[in-house]
């Protein structure tokens, strides 16, 4: 599970299907260590299997995946993972689960978590005291906070986003975007993301990945993406819907 | 794990703290030791650096700690004591600049009340709530009622298709379950009479025994009880989610009576499931009696079915039968009540499906003892 040189991760000829139906047909994908990678595919075209199968969530029929190992950050906090939906625990308050993937993993005394977990509560932007509230009473966009505080809760090496602006309003989209360049940057961090948000994929991505027909497509910065003969990848970047977003001013939501 | 985090006093002046290794959320616990260690002598110098040149990693966990270590210090003596910082990798200055900034403002702390005071809190509150839990059921009540009304003069607005799966569900789909309860049941009452009965040389008696109380009692009884464990919880946890999910808002917006459509097909198709089971239940609960008489007490099938038609007339079985409606109703406007009350978490849908079966076996049990008033009072 090494993979070597600049690569996080280094996916291979990639096949993985459901019954009768293959949704990854041999696909390829090489992602760079310390880059955000966006990836944009039609809704059921694959785009979640293959980040749950990278995750190691979803059996695969051939091909293989490499993902960075933690090197000398040991063997925990490989990798942070954002579910769309959040998916905290909602038996557990927004403080512990943040605390949750430490408290599992070490000992360490009540105070320090306490205080990792306000450190991480103010990192994505939210105040000390919604850490006792319960994943019932939190907002979309604080539930989403919260789950990438908890993602980060180990300082992974990798964050997996699925959506991560999906049901977010455009300013707090925009907000979402650049806490979560500052902390690629302040973290070191490599993003993988799953993600429709066109603002998402022009202002914030370094490289997108466009999945269709069960592979990789077009992969590249934003701008060699849109200039793709793919039909499928000229029909996202040039619909009606990219238009509207000004995609040659570089700059959107 | 290689590259364990240390720090190293080095005597000054200035006192300068060499910190070395990955300071990192891997090496979380010795990084804690390290800082309860070095807690002590950090009032002391007038002077204090720390020295990072050695660090290999840092990540928020150990860039926290770093901080912490500085506002100890700094808590001492304010602003100025705050010892600086040497040899940072320029990497890793950005996040220990970060981190610096992050818990500046302490929570507003949590007002903690008296133990005492908390528990008698609790039980105000607990006593309270029976009366809404009251209303809440009064209210489904009137609701169920309201729409069999709606129902009944538009009989057209019958969901026959939503009821009838739910008797499949509730009734057919039970049936074997209930039947191999209820034939133990009947062995069992039977094997206990037969085994104390003998030593009077009443032992013929043991059928009056078993006809009178399971068609009177136990078998409505049981069924009942099995029908809230079994049916009632999936009801709560159906309509739970379905609450959760804002499935019922939806229909709601639609136009439509969730009580209407939901919670009156499940009450209908268990009113309807309840008497069944329970007639077959006591079937099978007469011929587990039957066969233990035979097997156990000698008696001959021929001999049980004629002593049983002298021992139980029909009273007894509509006295049994005719509680299995009532039952069935409770079950069923407990179940959605339950249902209703669920709010967002996984949590609360686990409480309201619990609370549900504990509330409708505590109510059947109860109405059970009601109609026996009920049923001795007139003479039946």
């Amino acid at each position: 599970m090494a993979a070597t040189d600049d690569c996080a991760i280094r996916v291979r000829d990639l096949v993985v299907g459901f019954g009768r139906r293959t949704v990854l047909d041999r696909l390829s994908l090489d992602v760079r260590r310390g880059e955000i990678i966006g990836l944009v595919g039609a809704s059921g075209g694959g785009k979640s299997v293959l980040m749950r199968a990278i995750i190691g969530l979803l059996p695969i029929r051939g091909g293989s995946i490499e993902v960075e190992a933690a090197g000398e950050h040991g063997d925990i906090g490989r990798w942070g993972i954002l579910f769309q939906q959040g998916a905290l625990f909602s038996s557990l308050n927004a403080r512990q689960n943040i605390q949750f993937p430490l408290r599992e993993s070490a000992r360490v005394s009540q105070d320090l978590m306490d205080e990792i977990a306000a450190a991480k509560l103010e990192m994505v932007g939210l105040a000390p005291e919604d850490g006792g509230k319960f994943p019932s009473e939190l907002s979309g966009g604080m539930t989403k906070r919260v789950a990438l505080a908890r993602a980060l809760a180990l300082d992974p090496a990798i964050l997996f986003l699925d959506e991560p602006t999906s049901g977010l309003d455009p300013i707090a989209a925009g907000e979402f975007d650049s806490l979560i360049r500052i902390l690629q940057r302040t973290l070191g961090l490599t993003v993988f993301m799953v993600t429709h948000d066109l603002g998402s994929l022009t202002a914030i991505c370094d490289r997108v990945a466009a999945l269709a027909d069960g592979r990789i497509v077009a992969l590249g910065t934003m701008d060699e993406v849109r200039t793709s003969d793919h039909p499928w990848v000229r029909a996202y970047f040039h619909g009606k819907r990219a238009r509207m977003l000004r995609p040659d001013s570089g700059e959107s939501t | 794990m290689a590259d364990v985090p240390s720090l190293t006093v080095a005597a000054g002046p200035p006192v300068t703290l060499r910190a070395s290794g990955a300071w990192t959320v891997s090496h979380v616990e010795a990084l804690e030791r390290l800082f309860e260690r070095i807690r002590p002598e950090l009032a002391e110098p007038a002077h204090l650096r720390i020295d990072l040149s050695a660090v290999s990693a840092i990540d928020t966990t150990g860039a926290w700690l770093l901080e912490k270590i500085r506002r100890t210090r700094a808590g001492a003596g304010g602003e100025a004591r705050e010892p600086e910082l040497i040899g940072l990798a320029p990497s890793m200055a950005d996040l220990v600049r970060h981190v610096q900034t992050l818990n500046r403002r302490t929570p507003a702390a949590e007002p903690r009340q008296n133990f005492i005071l908390r528990q008698l809190d609790r039980l105000g509150v607990a006593t309270l709530a029976v009366k809404d839990e009251a209303a809440v059921f009064v209210g489904i009540l009137g609701a169920v009622a309201a729409a069999l009304f709606r129902v009944l003069r538009k009989p057209a607005s019958f969901r026959m298709t939503s009821t009838v799966y739910q008797l499949s569900r509730v009734g057919w789909q039970a049936i074997p379950i209930m039947m191999l309860i209820t034939f133990l049941i009947g062995a069992i009452i039977a094997q206990q009479g037969i085994f104390h009965f003998r030593r009077f040389g009443a032992d013929a008696y043991v059928v009056d025994m078993v006809g009178i109380l399971v068609l009177r009692e136990i078998g409505v009884l049981i069924v009942a009880i099995m029908v809230a464990g079994r049916s009632g919880s999936a009801y709560t946890a159906e309509i739970g989610s379905m609450k959760m999910r804002e499935e019922i808002d939806a229909l709601s917006t639609m136009g439509l009576d969730p009580v209407e459509v939901l919670i009156v097909p499940r009450v209908v198709a268990l009113i309807i499931a309840l008497p069944i089971l329970a007639f077959l239940g006591a079937l099978a609960a007469l011929y587990g009696g039957g066969l233990m008489a035979w097997l156990y007490g000698g008696m001959s099938p021929a001999i049980f079915i004629a002593r049983l038609h002298e021992a139980v007339s029909v009273t007894h079985f509509q006295v049994g039968i005719i509680k299995a409606p009532f039952m069935a109703l409770v079950i069923g406007l407990i179940a959605a009540a339950e249902g209703l009350r669920v709010r967002g978490s996984a949590e609360s849908l686990g409480r309201q499906t619990t609370s549900s079966v504990v509330k409708s076996i505590f109510l059947v049990i109860v109405l059970d003892g009601v109609f026996a008033i009920f049923f001795a009072s007139i003479g039946m």
